[in-house]
């Protein structure tokens, strides 16, 4: 007898198939609450710092290249308060093997499934981290299938995910392209049921534990070439694991007092799962889209317990404009000579407005690039906006729509961020925890377990409680 | 005939068929069913686009649907000229000389 395989038979399997893909007992950590032990998890499922260095260096991933752009500085100064201005760094992600930081995630996860016997891997995935996987699989020889959502109902292709797909079977993998919608993970389950292939989850422990090298390379470098560690480091936030990842490696190296500050593209209004609106955004990934949702509920990710918790390890979250994005993508090739992006110039964006918040001699790490390519450029990109009826402006990007038009800066002076307020983000997390075990009242450990997911206090976590009439 | 055995053709599946949809979705979603594609080398002997046929994926995967294209291929780009970008580079060039060197 066949299972059943109606969409709420395998959505029902979901734990049982999870278990079996990614070889974690998740419930292990569980305290029987709220909480769970967020550090035992990463401790006993991932790997030393060195260990990780020792794999990721078989399959030439990480190690990549620090610039200081100089000429972006000096333009950052022309619109800064006198003294100010920190020296602008970036770290080249683009020069990992597959064009993107997202190596790091998949050379721990491809690793792992060659080590348990795997004969294969699948992502669920529409960004480089598709890219990533299909390669390090190759260098591993391991099968791959990449799970995507790339089409809207008339069958038309955002460009960006398209590129990533040609990439995907580049390196041999079997690309399954979907139209909109969450459903994709049932489909999702019905592969890893059907091939028992390894769920190279991004927000496993090991993906998690593979992007704490990065945070670590960062801090070393500066200590060694400047005496110190970076004042900021500015991170692209979408699912949570670039900043959890590298917040982590910067802590483990020492960089205690190094602020990170989270920047994602601002498109509110837009709705994820909508069919219509899934074409009138030009950035597939490092949007609000995932960054809010994800931290006010990491654990809405396809593992039981996300490995990836930003609020635990964010300073500061602001936004950007696409439009923004899309002229520093421009000014990166033209003032500094890298053609990179543009989904990953999120960070640079925020960084050339938060660096004028700050003095001459401090530093600022903008911790990414990612590699650009047909379909994935900002012309590929402005043009498809163009055909959806986006309106492409130059102006002030305060007045920027999303979904409606794009602004390009006037001047550099116009670009700004945007602050969220991460009192708010971090109640809508401890709500959303209520809600979820849908509970009246919590234990002390509870309490503490939400002070550290969201880097408050037990005093911040019960105001809250109390808001939401919810004893302790 | 459009196909044959082993030519390299993409195939097009309903997963799940409008007003199916998960209850979570978008009502513009729910009106529209959930699509799949997927490309791999023909196993029947011949077949005409519009066909349900059977594939084997690249990695040996063997998948039924419906042969929408033969020979598939990439037709993003760099897209065309967006004259409304040209005066970055202008703009910060001459803003970061204004001092002279």
């Amino acid at each position: 007898m066949g299972k059943d395989m109606s969409y709420e038979a395998v959505m029902g399997r979901n734990l049982e198939i999870m278990k079996k893909a990614i070889g974690i007992d998740y419930s292990k950590f569980e305290a029987g609450g709220i909480g769970f032990d967020y550090e035992r998890m990463m401790r006993e499922t991932g790997y030393e710092l060195e260990e990780i260095q020792k794999i990721q260096a078989e399959t030439g991933v990480g190690n990549t290249p620090i610039y200081e752009l100089r000429n972006l500085t000096k333009l950052a100064r022309k619109f800064a308060p006198k003294g100010k201005g920190a020296r602008i760094f970036v770290k080249d992600e683009a020069a990992n093997p597959s064009g993107s930081f997202k190596d790091r995630r998949a050379a721990t996860s491809c690793y792992h499934a060659k080590r348990l016997g795997y004969k294969g891997v699948i992502a669920a995935t529409s960004g480089n981290y598709g890219s990533a996987v299909a390669s390090q699989a190759a260098m591993r020889g391991l099968k791959c299938i990449v799970v995507q959502e790339c089409y809207d109902s008339k069958g038309i292709g955002q460009p960006e995910i398209i590129e990533k797909a040609r990439k995907c079977e580049a390196y041999g993998a079997e690309v399954v392209q979907l139209t909109v919608g969450p459903e994709l993970f049932y489909t999702f389950l019905v592969l890893l049921e059907e091939t028992g292939f390894f769920n190279a989850s991004l927000y496993t422990p090991f993906g998690i534990a593979g992007v704490e090298t990065l945070g670590y390379e960062i801090a070393t470098y500066f200590k060694e070439k400047e005496g110190r560690y970076p004042d900021v480091v500015v991170v692209t936030n979408a699912g949570g694991g670039n900043l959890t990842g590298t917040a982590r490696g910067l802590l483990k190296a020492g960089a205690k007092d190094t602020k990170v500050i989270g920047a994602s593209v601002n498109l509110t209004g837009l709705h994820m799962a909508s069919d219509i609106h899934f074409n009138r955004k030009s950035f597939t990934t490092g949007h609000t889209g995932f960054g809010i949702p994800f931290a006010t509920w990491p654990d809405r990710s396809d593992v039981p317990r996300s490995a990836a918790r930003p609020l635990r390890y964010m300073d500061r979250y602001v936004t950007v404009g696409q439009g923004s994005v899309f002229y520093m993508t421009e000014v990166l090739a033209q003032l500094e000579g890298l053609e990179r992006g543009p989904a990953g110039n999120t960070s640079l964006a925020a960084a050339f407005k938060i660096a004028q918040e700050l003095d001459e001699e401090q530093i600022v790490v903008v911790q990414e690039t990612e590699y650009t390519g047909a379909g994935k450029h900002i012309n590929a990109q402005l043009t498809f906006a163009k055909e959806n009826g986006i309106e492409v402006l130059i102006g002030d990007p305060k007045d920027e729509i999303p979904g409606k038009n794009i602004i390009l800066p006037k001047d550099p002076g116009y670009i700004s961020v945007e602050e969220i307020d991460l009192n708010k983000t971090r109640s809508s997390y401890i709500r959303n925890c209520i809600k979820y075990f849908n509970v009246d009242r919590v234990s002390e450990e509870d309490i503490s377990f939400l002070a550290e997911d969201t880097k408050s206090d037990e005093k911040f976590v019960k105001e809250v409680l109390d808001e939401l009439g919810i004893k302790y | 005939m459009d196909a044959k055995k082993g030519d390299w053709v993409r195939i097009h599946n309903i997963v799940l068929e409008a007003g199916k949809r998960a209850p979570n979705v978008p009502e513009d979603t729910q009106k529209v069913p959930l699509e799949m594609w997927v490309k791999g080398f023909l196993l029947d002997e011949a077949a005409n686009i519009g066909d349900r046929v059977q594939i084997e994926t690249y990695i040996g995967r063997k998948v039924e649907g419906t042969l929408v294209e033969v020979n598939p291929y990439y037709k993003h780009d760099f897209g065309k000229c967006v004259p409304e970008l040209l005066y970055i580079g202008k703009q910060v060039r001459d803003l970061i000389n204004e001092d002279g060197e």
